[in-house]
């Protein structure tokens, strides 16, 4: 540790703020198909709330706690999304068709479900993986030369 | 509104050369996003701005709006985030390697 | 089995995204990529005899109708030029097999090159505009992994500009459909072209017309908006090189044949008459590019300028035997484009240098590289019996037939530049005294010359076999003509 900074306040506010970040925007994710919402600006909302855990707690920190390679995010988003496109196919639909209905959950209650959610939650777990790798992908090297060797 | 809605994409469109005639990366790159706002502002004043109801056959809504345009902005929006964010990084990178950030100096009539 | 028309999407894509997973295995990749590349090209010759027995493919994404959902149209067209990406798909994946180094295939090179066919495949096949633009930007998407790969000091630098200069013409396109979709009040390929015909304004139809061809001049290079090519085109891998040769020029021109052949067609008198001075320009400056320099493969890049000319005076000309020279020398041009690099990338591979002042008497070791080096220049500069006589013939008869004389001498005179600027690979790489002893070579060229060998293959095949390919390239050019055949078979009445 080079520098302490005296960031108790922004440590602080973070851990609550994440968590209303977070469910923020999983209502966000959920919203989608009838309302504003869906998985790009759900999957921005959550990748954001890790940046902001990132800011307030450092990059090395961060790397103990969160073992999660945000890379393979991006091909696991990408998976669903085009297998939600040719699951239709199964049913002798043309590419991406999607089908939707009311069912009954416990708790919940009476649901509106679509498949186009499968989708969505394809582009929810590809724009998280791109923005964190991105983001990080930067924030990694610190004044000096870092290989990245992944 | 749709007349300040072009001068606005107007305006963004003339910023956003003058960024891209610099000679620093970092500046360009702005100079393309600021770009690309000004096309999308431009696609959603094309589409006719106006507040009503999704155009799905119902009774008693007499004012739609235009769904297409919102589709292809979305689009397009995620696909020049795409490309932003990565020419962030290819830009800090080939900073990095080359030491310099100005075009000028990236002529490169040296050919290895 | 209307979901046949996807297939060369999805299969590139899904193969791609399986390869990121199991990146770590290099032997598994290679081997899936072998497999995958050949399944490919073996589903989209099946589907194009589909095609070609049963007329076009129409898919409707999601099942909307057609002038209000996405459509994925494989006609003759889009098909022909699927199944030679696919060629060179299986050519690329060989010679990358031997060529590329071990710290550029763990970055994902398969992976891309999967996400690049997809890509490509997409923009032949989508019948509506601004599907055009997303796999525009799915295909440059992949490049711009490609051509950082490695990330040399130059790659970092060349990449740079050509991100920017895409970027900036994806914007442009952009900001036309908005503009078109404004006039017109539809994206949908074939409803524009219906509907043009209507529109009481022409004037900024026109206007629109000529920033569409302003944003697909910029991604297939001609005059003068090609500067951006030559460097960038040969600052990655050979592999690389060839690729974006070979299939992304490709689509733009491919892009200009179909917006003007299907739905700027009413004012042909400018819009096409302007298409043959810029096909003059682009053939006279890319050529004098090409003799400007000794590095090997940037005289194969400066050939890619004046050949995307030699297309662009068929879609100027515009009537049914001028376009299908375009067309037969297009599918020629994918071919031999990538053959050419791949030739360079040996040469300079075995000699160490891309410089030709420091090569020569290849051919005393390597006589097979040196012939067929010889039969690619003969090909490309367009000599009987090779693919790229036929291709300019059709181009030229056709031009004659319309009266326009300038731009066949030009032509002429540019395939004889042509021929100067290969010919001078040929005497000054592999003539004379022999620079290097067999053990001093840097590479070997096992391996390398099978996917040479495939592609030069069809090239010859492409022009002794021409009573055989002819008629169907003449179909598709008829159909281009009439564009009432592809509004039909996308929107049923």
């Amino acid at each position: 540790m080079k520098n302490v900074t005296n960031d108790l306040i922004l440590k602080t506010a973070t851990t609550i703020i994440v968590f209303l970040i977070l469910g923020f925007s999983v209502y966000l994710f959920f919203a989608g198909h009838n309302a504003p919402g869906g998985g790009f600006i759900g999957g921005l909302m959550t990748s954001g709330a890790f940046v902001l855990l990132y800011i307030a707690y450092g990059f090395q920190t961060m790397n103990r706690v969160v073992k999660i390679d945000f890379k393979t995010f991006i091909p696991i988003g990408l998976t669903i999304a085009v297998l939600s496109g040719v699951g239709s196919f199964l049913y002798g639909q043309p590419f991406l068709s999607h089908t939707d209905g009311y069912f009954h959950l416990p708790i919940i209650g009476k649901a509106h479900l679509a498949t186009a959610m499968i989708f969505d939650l394809g582009v929810y777990f590809t724009v998280i993986g791109v923005t964190m790798t991105i983001i990080l992908s930067i924030a990694k090297d610190e004044g000096e030369q870092v290989e990245n060797a992944e | 509104m749709e007349l300040l809605m072009a001068i606005l994409a107007g305006l963004l469109f003339s910023t956003g050369v003058y960024m891209l005639l610099q000679k620093q990366i970092l500046r360009i790159i702005i100079g393309t996003a600021l770009l690309s706002h000004g096309a999308h502002l431009l696609i959603i004043t094309m589409g006719k701005l106006n507040r009503g109801g999704p155009p799905i056959l119902s009774e008693g809504v007499t004012k739609y709006v235009d769904p297409l345009p919102q589709a292809l902005i979305l689009t397009s929006i995620v696909i020049s985030f795409g490309v932003t964010s990565f020419l962030l990084v290819l830009a800090y990178r080939a900073y990095q390697k080359n030491g310099t950030d100005n075009m000028e100096k990236l002529r490169g009539n040296n050919h290895e | 089995m209307s979901n046949l028309a996807i297939l060369p999407i999805l299969l590139p894509l899904l193969t791609g995204i399986m390869l990121v997973f199991i990146n770590k295995q290099k032997t598994l990749v290679k081997v899936i990529t072998g497999i995958m590349v050949f399944v490919n090209l073996a589903v989209v010759s099946w589907i194009g005899s589909v095609v070609f027995q049963e007329g076009p493919l129409v898919l409707e994404a999601g099942d909307w109708p057609a002038p209000f959902g996405i459509v994925i149209v494989a006609d003759q067209l889009a098909m022909v030029l699927v199944i030679t990406t696919n060629l060179i798909a299986v050519a690329s994946a060989f010679y990358a097999f031997r060529s590329l180094d071990e710290q550029r295939e763990r970055y994902y090179f398969y992976a891309l090159f999967q996400l690049l066919i997809a890509g490509v495949s997409g923009a032949f096949l989508t019948g509506d505009l601004f599907n055009l633009f997303v796999f525009f930007e799915v295909l440059l998407m992949a490049s711009y992994g490609l051509i950082v790969l490695g990330g040399t000091k130059e790659q970092l630098r060349e990449s740079l500009k050509y991100i920017l200069i895409n970027l900036f013409s994806s914007i442009l396109f952009v900001t036309t459909v908005a503009f078109l979709y404004s006039v017109v009040g539809t994206v949908n390929m074939a409803q524009l072209a219906e509907r043009v015909a209507d529109v009481e304004q022409q004037g900024i139809l026109t206007t629109i017309a000529i920033l569409l061809f302003l944003v697909f001049a910029t991604k297939g290079a001609l005059f003068p908006l090609y500067f951006w090519l030559p460097r960038s085109y040969s600052a990655p891998p050979t592999v690389i090189s060839a690729l974006f040769g070979a299939l992304l020029t490709k689509v733009g021109v491919y892009s200009i044949l179909r917006v003007f052949s299907l739905i700027f067609i009413y004012k042909l008198e400018f819009t096409h008459q302007f298409f043959i001075y810029m096909a003059g320009f682009t053939i006279l400056f890319g050529v004098i590019g090409a003799l400007s320099t000794n590095n090997v493969k940037l005289i194969v890049a400066y050939n890619i300028i004046p050949a995307v000319g030699f297309m662009m005076a068929g879609i100027g000309v515009f009537s049914a035997t001028a376009l299908a020279g375009t067309i037969y020398y297009l599918v020629h041009d994918m071919i031999i484009k990538a053959a050419l690099f791949f030739l360079v990338g040996t040469m300079a591979a075995i000699s160490g240098t891309y410089d030709l002042r420091k090569m020569g008497g290849l051919i005393k070791h390597h006589p097979l590289l040196g012939w067929m080096f010889f039969i690619a220049a003969l090909a490309l500069a367009g000599l009987p019996p090779f693919s790229g006589f036929i291709g300019k013939f059709l181009l030229l008869k056709g031009a004659v037939e319309e009266d326009h004389y300038g731009i066949v001498a030009v032509g002429l005179i540019g395939s004889l530049l042509i021929l100067l600027s290969i010919i001078k690979i040929f005497l000054n790489g592999f003539w004379g005294e022999a620079r290097l002893a067999p053990e001093q070579e840097k590479a070997s060229e096992n391996g390398r010359l099978f996917p040479v060998a495939l592609l030069l293959i069809f090239t010859i095949a492409l022009g002794l076999g021409a009573e055989f390919f002819y008629p169907g390239i003449q179909g598709i050019a008829d159909s281009l003509v009439d564009p009432s055949i592809y509004i039909d078979a996308v929107i049923k009445e």
